[in-house]
């Protein structure tokens, strides 16, 4: 682990208000590419563009009542919401955003990421539980059997990854993509992770903690003002941040396709900034993506979510990660 | 929480008593759930969904017993809209009471105009001109698409996709833009006169309608290309809520829900009224009697019905719209605004209307777009009937879900409920 550096700082303290940003511009996106996709002209009136639409919101949030059901566990009904966004926030600690532009490198970097996003469900469970409502309940379980399912796949996809790199952190998994991205080299992994990311920030198809029509919101059915503006910035964050790491895994995170090949020697300054750009376009995309599906396809049933998790994607994923293990072995042994 | 007291808290009186409600509607279907005060987690968690409901169109409130999110037993309750309106049909003039039918099926507005309509006509004896009878049907057709627009979007949107809602609901608007034209009204139209309708279609309607049907085959054609090969549409409705044809029979099912079933059953067809036996058309059916069945068959009947518009359109005779027997139908307004008769006859009309012969009874149903709908009067000889009653399909179909939801999964309700398309307004009457 590298000593904290002002870089360090400087990196944590601008990732964190871009991620907090983000959030915003995401619900704004979500609503102008909603619109786009259902004819309609989405926000348009508060700013130019419609852009300061998410303030309004926020704002609205924060001036409506703040209800506890009267029988719900009234503590845990405050905390619920805190945890997503906390667990969403700490993701940037060691996501790279450019060559050397981090806040942190430890070398178990991937398995605090696998950790820490999966800590978020706990959020929506607790959530579901305290807000005593059968509605609430049922999302909230949802929410915690779909995050059992999809964390082995998606911990397998990412544990492929890493036969490439050799090394748990993350500037390692980023820079052994300089010339091959993992998508090249490993496209079915690549494939599965960008569906149980889907799966792990609860966007359609794999929404039905929320489940909207059945459930009526489910796990913050109960919830109104600013923990339900929790919820909802945590859900925009997780977009955001599943980008981001979608991005890093299998996309190169901040390299260009082949750069190794044919990027040529550039000054820190031009280098960071032409990182950073990938970087941001690469994640646009991707939140762009999350969106798109949003809008366009229906919702899976709680057991078709359970097949396609057990039944499906484990055991491609098991031999996908058996097969690469294989093939890299003979590689590094017998060939290179 | 004081975990000590916790009994006290989250057992309190009210919740209790409703419960216990909730319990009792249960045993009605021989299903018993055991309350073991004791312990919480013995007992079968029963969950209300309704009337207060995004996804069950309307107030309809549905008991469910589950076992984790499986439906064990489902209980239907139904009747939270009931406003009286064949009671209130007691004491309003046959003319008087026809914009209420509009307010039962309030998607197919049309439909239920004609079908009152016709029902009078029946009993007291009214021919109606030849040119009522095909704007007629081209407004029923119109209103069967719409109706069935509004169904297609609100069931997709009830599998999750959001956006599809937004996509029918812009034809739908082009139809009540054309409806507008029609009649002056775009939602509840009350076009349909007994004797003929109201008036004749202007030109410009003409139009709008020739546009429509031009246009409309390949909307149906972009929709059935976006969920015919959509997997997760397709597996959410494949094998869901099986009806079989006798059961659906047995329920007394009409319309969609039994030609989904595999029974071709249409009264355009078995007993046509209208013009319905001078144009040609299918009886779409399908055998599955699941949800997918049901959807397939909405969509090809759309197909139907813009078939059926194009041959009104073609088959169009000239002449008057409203039948010229001043006794039975409103005069026209020339002749109500320039002769003393016609005003006379306005009046008599509106004050006494229309006055089938005393102990005549008659029923009769036409087919709207969510199954049989039937009129039945009774007259005592005065401009009121006696005794109104409506047959209305969504009550009829609303039986079969009961039977469809055991044994499903929570998610399917919604679905299922949408694969009925019941209207509480035509359901509760």
């Amino acid at each position: 682990m590298e000593p904290v550096t002002t870089t360090s700082y400087i990196v944590l303290g601008i990732a964190l208000f871009m991620l907090l940003n983000s959030a915003a511009l995401a619900v704004y996106a979500e609503r102008r590419v909603a619109a786009f996709i259902q004819n309609r002209w989405g926000p348009n009136r508060v700013g130019p563009y419609g852009l300061f639409q998410p303030i309004a919101d926020v704002v609205k949030l924060l001036l409506k009542e703040d209800v506890t059901p009267a029988r719900g566990f009234k503590t845990i009904h405050a905390i619920a919401p805190m945890i997503p966004v906390f667990t969403a926030l700490m993701t940037v600690a060691v996501i790279p955003f450019g060559d050397g532009l981090y806040a942190t490198d430890i070398n178990s970097g991937v398995l605090y990421i696998l950790a820490i996003n999966s800590l978020g469900v706990y959020g929506i469970t607790l959530g579901g539980w305290a807000s005593n409502s059968k509605y609430s309940l049922l999302g909230g379980l949802r929410a915690a059997a779909q995050m059992i399912s999809y964390e082995l796949p998606m911990g397998l996809a990412v544990a492929s990854c890493i036969l490439f790199a050799g090394s748990l952190s993350f500037i390692d998994v980023v820079n052994s993509q300089e010339v091959w991205w993992n998508v090249i080299r490993n496209p079915i992994a690549a494939v599965i992770f960008i569906v149980t990311a889907f799966a792990e920030a609860n966007r359609t198809p794999f929404d039905l903690p929320e489940a909207e029509h059945e459930l009526v919101g489910g796990y913050h059915t109960e919830y109104s003002s600013m923990k339900f503006g929790m919820f909802f910035l945590a859900e925009y964050m997780h977009v955001v941040v599943g980008s981001m790491l979608i991005t890093t895994f299998f996309f190169g995170g901040y390299h260009l396709p082949f750069a190794g090949l044919w990027l040529p020697e550039m000054g820190v300054t031009a280098k960071a900034i032409l990182d950073v750009s990938v970087f941001v376009l690469k994640t646009v995309f991707f939140a762009f993506l999350f969106i798109w599906v949003r809008w366009t396809i229906p919702r899976f049933k709680y057991n078709q979510v359970m097949k396609l998790g057990w039944k499906r994607l484990l055991p491609i994923s098991i031999f996908n990660f058996l097969g690469l293990a294989v093939i890299v072995y003979f590689w590094h042994h017998y060939i290179a | 929480m004081d975990t000590k007291h916790i009994k006290n808290d989250v057992d309190p009186k009210f919740l209790k008593k409703h419960q216990e409600s909730l319990y009792d509607a249960l045993e009605d279907k021989h299903t018993t759930v055991e309350i073991l005060d004791e312990d919480p987690l013995n007992t079968k968690m029963v969950l209300n969904m309704g009337p207060q409901h995004p996804a069950t169109h309307g107030v309809l409130r549905l008991i469910l017993q589950l076992n984790g999110e499986l439906i064990e037993k489902a209980k239907l309750d139904i009747g939270y809209l009931h406003r009286g309106i064949e009671k209130i049909a007691e004491n309003k003039t046959y003319q008087e009471f026809m914009p209420y039918t509009d307010r039962t099926d309030y998607l197919s507005p049309y439909s239920n105009n004609v079908a009152f309509c016709t029902a009078v006509e029946k009993i007291a004896n009214v021919e109606v001109p030849e040119r009522a009878h095909y704007i007629r049907m081209i407004g029923s057709e119109l209103s069967r698409i719409s109706s069935h627009l509004l169904w297609l979007g609100t069931m997709v949107q009830d599998t999750g996709a959001v956006s599809f809602f937004l996509w029918t609901f812009r034809e739908r608007e082009k139809i009540y833009d054309i409806f507008d034209h029609i009649g002056g009204h775009r939602f509840t139209i009350s076009h349909a006169r007994i004797g003929g309708v109201a008036n004749d279609l202007t030109d410009d309607a003409l139009a709008m309608i020739k546009d429509f049907v031009n246009e409309f085959p390949q909307e149906l054609k972009d929709f059935h290309g976006l969920l015919d090969r959509n997997r997760i549409f397709f597996d959410r409705n494949r094998g869901v809520g099986v009806l079989p044809t006798e059961r659906a029979l047995e329920i007394g099912a009409t319309g969609p829900t039994l030609r989904g079933s595999g029974y071709a059953y249409d009264i355009r067809d078995f007993e046509p009224y209208a013009r319905y036996d001078e144009v040609e058309f299918e009886i779409p059916t399908r055998l599955e009697g699941d949800n997918l069945a049901r959807y397939y068959v909405r969509m090809e009947e759309m197909h139907e019905s813009i078939r059926i518009i194009r041959q009104c359109l073609d088959k169009l005779p000239k002449g008057p719209v409203r039948t010229d027997n001043a006794k039975q139908a409103y005069p026209s307004k020339d002749e109500v605004y320039y002769s003393m008769e016609g005003m006379i006859h306005d009046f008599m009309m509106t004050d006494t209307g229309i006055c089938p012969p005393e102990g005549s009874e008659s029923f009769h149903s036409i087919e709207a777009p969510k199954g049989e709908l039937g009129y039945f009067i009774q007259s005592n000889g005065t401009g009121h009937p006696w005794r109104l009653g409506i047959k209305s399909p969504s009550y009829a179909n609303l039986q079969a879900l009961e039977d469809m939801l055991d044994g499903e999964m929570v998610a399917d309700t919604v679905i299922m409920i949408g694969g009925v398309d019941p209207v509480m307004g035509d359901s509760d009457k």
